[in-house]
C-alpha cells in the first residue's frame, strides 16, 4: 500500500504539514510589533531575531536568505513582513523574495504608519486576519512522501545517541528517500573525521570535492588563527556523555543520514534542487542549524538528543528522539520518541524505527510535537563576520 | 551481568549500556571473561584488549583516536588516555 500523509497544497507544487501565518520582522527594532500582531492571530507566529541592520557581505546574505526561506517554507500559508524603515534588510526585499514563491504576502514599514507602533500593530493585524481567514478555508489532502523534506538534527549528544536514536533516524531518512523524498544533514563540523565515508557516498567527483573542500578550508583557517578545532569538539556535555574525540562524535552524527547516496552540498539555508540526501554547511549549533533546515524548506525535523533538549522551531515541527534512559526519564515532557528501550528492554533499532515512523506520519497529519505543545520556537541565524572584534585590534 | 555493546567485531573497545562498577566481571561471548578496572558510566567505553601507547582505538570499525598511554584490557577509555587521531591518521 502506498503511504500518504494529509497536507496542505501550496503554490508551485510544494506541500505543507502546518498552515501558519508568519509575521516577519525584517529588523530587530520591530520584533515586538511582530510578536504583538501574531498574538492576535489564529495560527499566527512571529519570527523575532536580533539582526537585520548594519549587516554586510555574507551576513547580509545569510540573514535575508534565512528570513525569506523561513517565510516561504511550505508550512506557511502567508506572510506579513514588517520593517522599521531605515534598516538595510528591508521589508520590501523580503516581501519580493516571498512573492517569487507565489505566496500571499503583505509588507509595510512602521515609520510609514501615522500613529506609531500602536497603529502599525493594528495594520499588521488587519493584513494577517484576512490571510488567516483564507488559510482556514484550505483543507488537508493526501500526498505521498516524495513531497517531504526531512531535516536531520542532533543536539546534546552522548555516545548512546550514536548506537540507538541516530541509526533509527538513518533508517527513516532512507525510507523517505526511497519514497522519492528529500533529507538534509547539516552541522558540517560534525562530519570531521568521517570525510572518507561521506566521500564514498557522493554521486560524482564534483560532490566529492564539495564535501572535502569546506572541511579542509575550515581546518586550515582555524589553525591559522590559533584554534585547534579538536579542542572545541566534542563539547563538555558530549564528553560527560562518553564521547571522547571528534571522529567518534561524527561517526554517530552521520548515522542519522542512513546509507543513501549524497546528491550535493548546500549553503546555509539553501533549498535542495533535487530529491535525495543532501548535506548542508552549517556550524553545528542546534537552533541555528534547525533554522537553516526550515529555511531550506524542511517541513519536518527529527532531532536526536542524548542528554535532552527542549529545542523546537517556529515553522517546522521538531520530533525529539532520545536513547538515554536517564534523559528520557528526567526530560520526558520534551521527548516525543523514547528509544531507550533498546538499552533497557532488549528492543531492537527496528522496533524504534517503527515507533519513529508512526510519529513522523502523525506529525505530518497534524499531531503536535512536544516542542510545539510547550511553545519552543526560537530561531537563530548563523553570523559569519559581523563587525569582528579582532578587526579592532589589527 | 552488566550490559554493554560491541558495535563491530573488529572494535577494540565496548560501550557500556549501564553504569558498571570497578571490579565487575563481564563476559564477552564464550569464556572470554573481562575484569573491569575502573568505574564505567553509562555510554562510556572500556578496552576489550590491551592497547599499547600509540595504537589506534577502534569503534564502528573506524579509528576514533590514538592512545596516549598503555591501556589494559578492562580499562576505562576516555580523554585521559586517548586523543583524536584525525589530523595525524584519519585524514591521510
Amino acid at each position: 500500500m502506498k503511504e500518504e500523509f494529509m497536507g496542505y497544497q501550496r503554490p508551485k507544487g510544494s506541500v505543507g504539514i502546518r498552515n501558519k501565518i508568519v509575521i516577519l520582522p525584517s529588523v530587530v527594532c520591530v520584533n515586538n510589533v511582530a510578536i504583538q500582531v501574531a498574538n492576535k492571530i489564529e495560527n499566527g507566529i512571529a519570527l523575532p531575531h536580533p539582526l537585520g541592520c548594519g549587516q554586510f557581505g555574507p551576513d547580509f546574505n545569510f540573514t535575508s536568505k534565512t528570513l525569506s526561506g523561513l517565510a516561504i517554507n511550505p508550512n506557511v500559508y502567508g506572510v506579513v513582513v514588517i520593517g522599521l524603515g531605515c534598516e538595510n534588510i528591508t521589508s520590501k526585499l523580503l516581501a519580493r523574495q516571498v512573492k517569487r514563491a507565489k505566496k500571499p504576502v503583505e509588507f509595510f514599514d512602521v515609520q510609514d504608519v501615522r500613529g506609531g507602533t500602536i497603529a502599525a500593530i493594528e495594520k499588521g493585524v488587519k493584513f494577517a486576519q484576512k490571510m488567516s481567514k483564507a488559510a482556514r478555508e484550505l483543507k488537508r489532502e493526501p500526498f505521498d512522501f516524495s513531497h517531504l523534506v526531512l531535516g536531520l538534527e542532533c543536539g546534546g549528544s552522548d555516545s548512546i545517541s550514536g548506537i540507538t536514536a541516530n541509526p533509527a533516524v538513518g533508517v527513516v531518512s532512507d525510507r523517505i528517500i526511497e519514497m522519492g523524498g528529500t533529507s538534509i544533514l547539516p552541522e558540517f563540523t560534525e562530519w570531521i573525521g568521517t570525510e572518507h565515508l561521506l566521500i564514498q557516498r557522493a554521486i560524482d567527483k564534483n560532490v566529492e570535492e564539495k564535501i572535502r573542500s569546506p572541511l579542509d578550508k575550515f581546518l586550515e583557517n582555524t589553525m591559522k588563527i590559533g584554534i585547534d578545532f579538536r579542542g572545541v569538539q566534542p563539547t563538555p556535555g558530549n564528553i560527560v556523555g562518553g564521547l571522547t574525540t571528534i571522529e567518534e562524535k561524527s561517526l554517530g552524527t552521520i548515522a542519522k543520514a542512513g546509507k543513501a547516496p549524497i546528491q550535493g552540498v548546500l549553503e546555509y539555508s539553501e533549498a535542495p534542487k533535487e530529491k535525495g540526501l543532501w548535506l548542508m554547511i552549517e556550524p553545528g549549533l542546534d537552533v541555528e542549524s534547525m533554522t537553516g533546515l526550515a529555511a531550506a524548506g524542511a517541513q519536518i525535523i527529527i532531532m536526536t538528543t542524548g542528554r535532552g533538549s527542549p529545542a523546537g522551531n517556529p515553522v517546522s515541527p521538531v520530533i525529539k528522539i532520545c536513547g538515554n534512559p536517564k534523559s528520557c526519564d528526567y526530560m520526558r515532557c520534551n521527548i516525543d520518541v523514547d528509544a531507550s528501550s533498546i538499552i533497557t528492554e532488549d528492543k531492537t533499532i527496528s522496533d524504534v524505527v517503527e515507533t519513529l515512523w508512526n510519529k513522523v506520519k502523525a506529525t505530518c497529519n497534524g499531531e503536535q510535537t512536544q516542542a510545539e505543545v510547550l511553545g519552543f520556537n526560537d530561531i537563530a541565524i548563523w553570523r559569519a563576520m559581523n563587525f569582528p572584534f579582532s578587526a579592532l585590534k589589527i | 551481568m552488566p550490559k554493554f555493546i560491541i558495535i563491530k567485531e573488529s572494535d577494540n573497545c565496548a560501550t557500556s549500556l549501564e553504569d558498571i562498577q570497578k571490579g565487575t566481571e563481564v563476559k564477552r561471548g564464550g569464556n572470554d571473561i573481562l575484569q573491569i578496572n575502573d568505574e564505567i558510566p553509562l555510554g562510556h567505553k572500556f578496552a576489550l584488549k590491551d592497547i599499547n601507547r600509540g595504537e589506534h582505538v577502534i569503534k564502528y570499525n573506524q579509528i576514533i583516536g590514538v592512545s596516549t598511554m598503555d591501556i589494559k584490557k578492562g580499562d576505562w577509555i576516555h580523554t585521559h588516555n586517548i586523543k583524536s587521531a584525525y589530523l595525524e591518521d584519519v585524514k591521510k
